[in-house]
């Protein structure tokens, strides 16, 4: 599994060019009592969860597929593939439809979408990496906002997930 | 003169001539003396020449033009088709798809000459020993400027055309020919075509032309058409007006002698029969100047002149195909269109169906309508896209004839089902599996002439292409009367690259062990030679054949030879499918596939080796439960009498277990996207009327 996330990585290039303190932009969510952030360039669209039609003979956390305006789209339970229970679904859950490069668009469930946050560069903290550890595979840096702790998402483990 | 904007039709165009002429070289091969296929080799190597001087490829121009010279010299029976010349003309037509690609590639037909080439044509002119002047009498021929003389004289008439110049004759008015030659880079024959003829008419009566004025309005006519005019004028006076139109290089003319003319055709009546027999004694220019179908409808032509004139011009007139050429992007987003409406129908319908109680019966009649509308626009929309495969499999009999050779082998391609039409897609990507077949059925496939004696075979090896459509499939088959494949070698091969362990191989089937051919680097050639035996192929056929969603198997008897057969759907975005329900999920299973709909109640299945099999209409037929498949819970008690969808691929019958039937839908094809790969039996998924997410079944891999 590849360590660098895309924001990341595009926080090295930017620091290596301008070298001026960078900010991006992170969608706030929750799972469960914790908070994670979502780099916006990879966001398409977030919708209302909606039926979810299962694929057989799929992992767990592959939860199914979904009409997106006409165009079929793999939906992801980002809590099984963390080990956490399993989703609840309420009136506050979401899909968060990602577009990455090499997949095309893949869904994401979260419990409920909070704020935008802006976070600088030297916010932003890479964190180890931990083969043992599911949950922490799939984040790879934490930022610092008001006094919180974000978990923020590499989302390129995401995408090279059960290929 | 900026010609750019029309290279593609040139290239379009050329490819259709020199696939055309290698098509025609090859009948000729085999029947040296058929007139109408040196004719039409003629005509096409003419066209090549005009287009390729209009659009200044001097080289190409140069080299057709002689290549034209050859043809038309055997088309006067100066000199005989040999197979050396059969060999040298196939390599003209090689170095003019050179040409061509060249042109494609840079615009520019590159700088190879190709002289010896030329000179090996010139060689077969001089070794005809006939006279070069022999070569002006040919009609159109590429000395146009020497030809014209006698054009006029070889305009056939009919009876109420002699009648018309024999009145206009006593009534003291002149009648001419002319012949009228445009220049060479004039890109608007047609209009000033229609100029010439214009200046003439205000000065007589035009009574025949060649080309016929339709041919000459729509472009169907070289450089130069011949005209008959009734005047009261001058001839140089007329000739002086035709002059005028500007782009004409030359304009000839002489008076019409009418008793020429008039023994000239019965004359060509009469000497028609011995005319054929002796084809190559110097006859008279105005017979030599006859197209040469003339001969061909003698018979006629003595009982009926009038209509043997009509038959005698009939091929130059090829029928007019009113086609565009049409971007397959355009097509592509209008089918994107066609899908997106049938999705909008279908959600009216299930809108419809789930108000029953307050929808009135004339909302029903509508969306009745509006589907009998969206299901004829799909068709043909789909039928836009459909060609024959003849486009690609016509290259197929020149490259065996190459292998032939080249192999020292002696072989015969029989090719069946060339009109099949598949969608252009596809019909674009499947070339080269089929080629990488045929070339392994002729290396690999067919044995040695040696070889075949022994096994008491006909010295000349078959080699069969056959494409019909079955269903919603075609299928396509290279079948070889060779070999065949030793599968011994084969699993020897395999286990000494430690593909499968010798315990595998044990209990592999033979048609198991064939399917390790199509792994990659699999191949089991002893030599390898230029042809095939290097180990790619078999792989990329397969992925090839794939990607179109298509499959190929082999079958194969050890020295009685393979059947390599590949399926391929007919369309691939919207197909009529079947939906079924299994536990709550809904699934639709392509019609195609579907044979039957069995009610079969539970005491009727019999257990085969711990498999659910039942007996139907004498085939014992394996029972496949979809909901343990796709791993739900029935909705069904064991002891209700199931339902079983009976399908089919190739010969081999299974039936699927479902819960209960919807019905037979239009469905649009969505690729479930990269992200989901593992699960073989999807094939894709479909929008339903409501939003809803169907998956596709694909009932091939179930089998």
């Amino acid at each position: 599994m590849e360590l660098g996330t895309n924001a990341v990585r595009n926080l090295a290039d930017e620091e290596e060019n301008k070298n001026a303190v960078e900010s991006i932009q992170f969608i706030v969510i929750r799972l469960g009592d914790e908070q994670y952030g979502i780099d916006i360039r990879m966001i398409d669209n977030i919708t209302k969860m909606q039926a979810i039609t299962r694929i057989p003979k799929m992992p767990a956390y592959l939860k199914g597929v979904i009409n997106m305006r006409g165009d079929v789209i793999p939906v992801i339970s980002i809590r099984l593939k963390m080990g956490l229970p399993a989703d609840e679904i309420t009136k506050s859950t979401r899909i968060i439809v990602l577009k990455l490069e090499q997949e095309g668009m893949v869904g994401l469930i979260v419990d409920e979408v909070k704020e935008v946050v802006t976070l600088f560069t030297n916010e932003i903290e890479k964190i180890a990496y931990n083969a043992k550890d599911e949950k922490a595979n799939l984040i790879n840096a934490v930022g610092k906002h008001n006094g919180e702790l974000i978990s923020l998402f590499d989302l390129s483990a995401i995408s090279l997930e059960g290929n | 003169m900026d010609v750019s904007q029309y290279l593609e039709i040139f290239l379009d165009e050329t490819k259709e001539h020199l696939q055309n002429l290698n098509t025609r070289i090859l009948e000729l091969e085999a029947d040296p003396e058929g007139e109408d296929t040196v004719n039409e080799i003629f005509r096409a190597a003419h066209s090549l020449k005009g287009m390729a001087g209009t659009m200044g490829y001097k080289r190409m121009q140069n080299l057709t033009h002689d290549m034209e010279n050859v043809f038309s010299e055997v088309r006067n029976g100066n000199i005989k088709v040999q197979p050396e010349m059969i060999d040298v003309l196939f390599q003209c037509l090689d170095a003019l798809e050179e040409y061509t690609d060249n042109i494609q590639n840079t615009a520019d037909e590159g700088t190879n000459d190709n002289e010896g080439l030329i000179r090996q044509l010139n060689d077969i002119m001089n070794g005809s020993g006939a006279d070069g002047a022999k070569e002006e009498s040919a009609p159109a021929a590429s000395a146009v400027v020497s030809s014209d003389a006698a054009k006029w004289d070889s305009i056939a008439l009919d009876e109420s055309q002699i009648n018309v110049i024999k009145e206009a004759q006593k009534q003291g008015k002149k009648v001419y020919g002319i012949n009228v030659v445009i220049q060479e880079n004039c890109i608007l024959k047609a209009a000033r075509a229609f100029l010439v003829f214009k200046a003439v008419e205000e000065m007589g009566e035009i009574i025949v032309s060649e080309p016929s004025a339709q041919n000459v309005e729509d472009e169907k006519f070289d450089r130069d058409f011949t005209l008959i005019v009734l005047t009261d004028a001058e001839l140089e006076d007329l000739i002086t007006a035709s002059e005028s139109v500007s782009e004409i290089e030359k304009v000839n003319g002489a008076p019409i002698e009418l008793e020429n003319n008039d023994s000239r055709k019965t004359e060509a009546a009469a000497k028609a029969e011995p005319e054929e027999k002796a084809a190559e004694t110097p006859a008279p220019v105005a017979n030599a100047a006859a197209p040469v179908p003339a001969a061909t409808a003698a018979p006629a032509a003595a009982a009926e002149p009038a209509k043997a004139d009509a038959k005698k011009q009939a091929p130059a007139k090829p029928v007019v195909n009113r086609t565009v050429r049409v971007d397959i992007e355009k097509l592509d987003s209008l089918m994107n269109l066609v899908s997106e409406l049938i999705i909008a129908k279908n959600s009216l319908v299930s809108a419809s169906s789930q108000e029953q109680t307050n929808t009135s019966s004339a909302f029903n009649e509508h969306v009745e309508y509006l589907e009998q509308v969206t299901t004829s626009l799909h068709e043909s929309v789909m039928k836009v896209r459909m060609v024959p495969i003849e486009n690609v499999v016509n290259k197929f009999p020149r490259m065996i004839r190459d292998l032939s050779k080249k192999l020292g082998k002696k072989m015969e391609l029989y090719m069946s089902g060339e009109e099949t039409e598949l969608d252009r897609t596809v019909v674009d990507e499947i070339g080269d599996p089929l080629m990488h077949l045929l070339r392994n059925a002729a290396d690999h496939g067919l044995e040695s002439a040696e070889v075949r004696a022994e096994r008491g075979k006909s010295a000349v090896g078959s080699i069969f292409l056959d494409a019909y459509q079955d269903g919603n499939t075609v299928v396509i088959e290279v079948r070889d009367d060779g070999n065949g494949i030793d599968s011994e070698a084969v699993k020897n091969k395999a286990i000494e690259r430690g593909t499968i362990t010798p315990e595998q191989a044990a209990s592999m089937t033979d048609k198991e062990i064939n399917n390790l051919l199509f792994l990659p680097s699999f191949s089991t050639a002893k030599q390898v030679t230029d042809v095939s035996g290097r180990g790619v192929g078999l792989d990329v056929v397969k992925s090839k054949i794939e990607s179109l969603s298509g499959e190929v198997e082999v079958k194969s008897k050890l020295g009685e030879g393979s059947t390599w057969t590949i399926r391929l759907p007919l369309t691939l975005a919207i197909i009529q499918a079947l939906m079924v329900v299994v536990g709550n999920e809904k699934y639709a299973i392509s019609l195609g596939s579907i044979q039957t709909l069995e009610d079969i109640s539970p005491s009727d299945i019999k257990l085969v080796q711990n498999k659910e099999v039942i007996y139907l209409r004498g085939a014992v037929t394996p029972l496949i439960r979809l909901n343990e498949v796709l791993g739900v819970e029935s909705k069904k008690s064991p002891d209700e009498n199931l339902i079983v969808v009976i399908v089919k691929k190739g010969d081999k019958m299974a039936g699927l277990v479902i819960d209960e039937l919807i019905g037979q839908q239009e469905i649009v094809i969505k690729s479930l996207g990269r992200y989901i790969r593992q699960c073989k039996f999807i094939s894709g998924a479909t929008i339903l009327g409501d939003g809803e997410i169907a998956l596709i079944l694909d009932a091939n891999v179930l089998i």
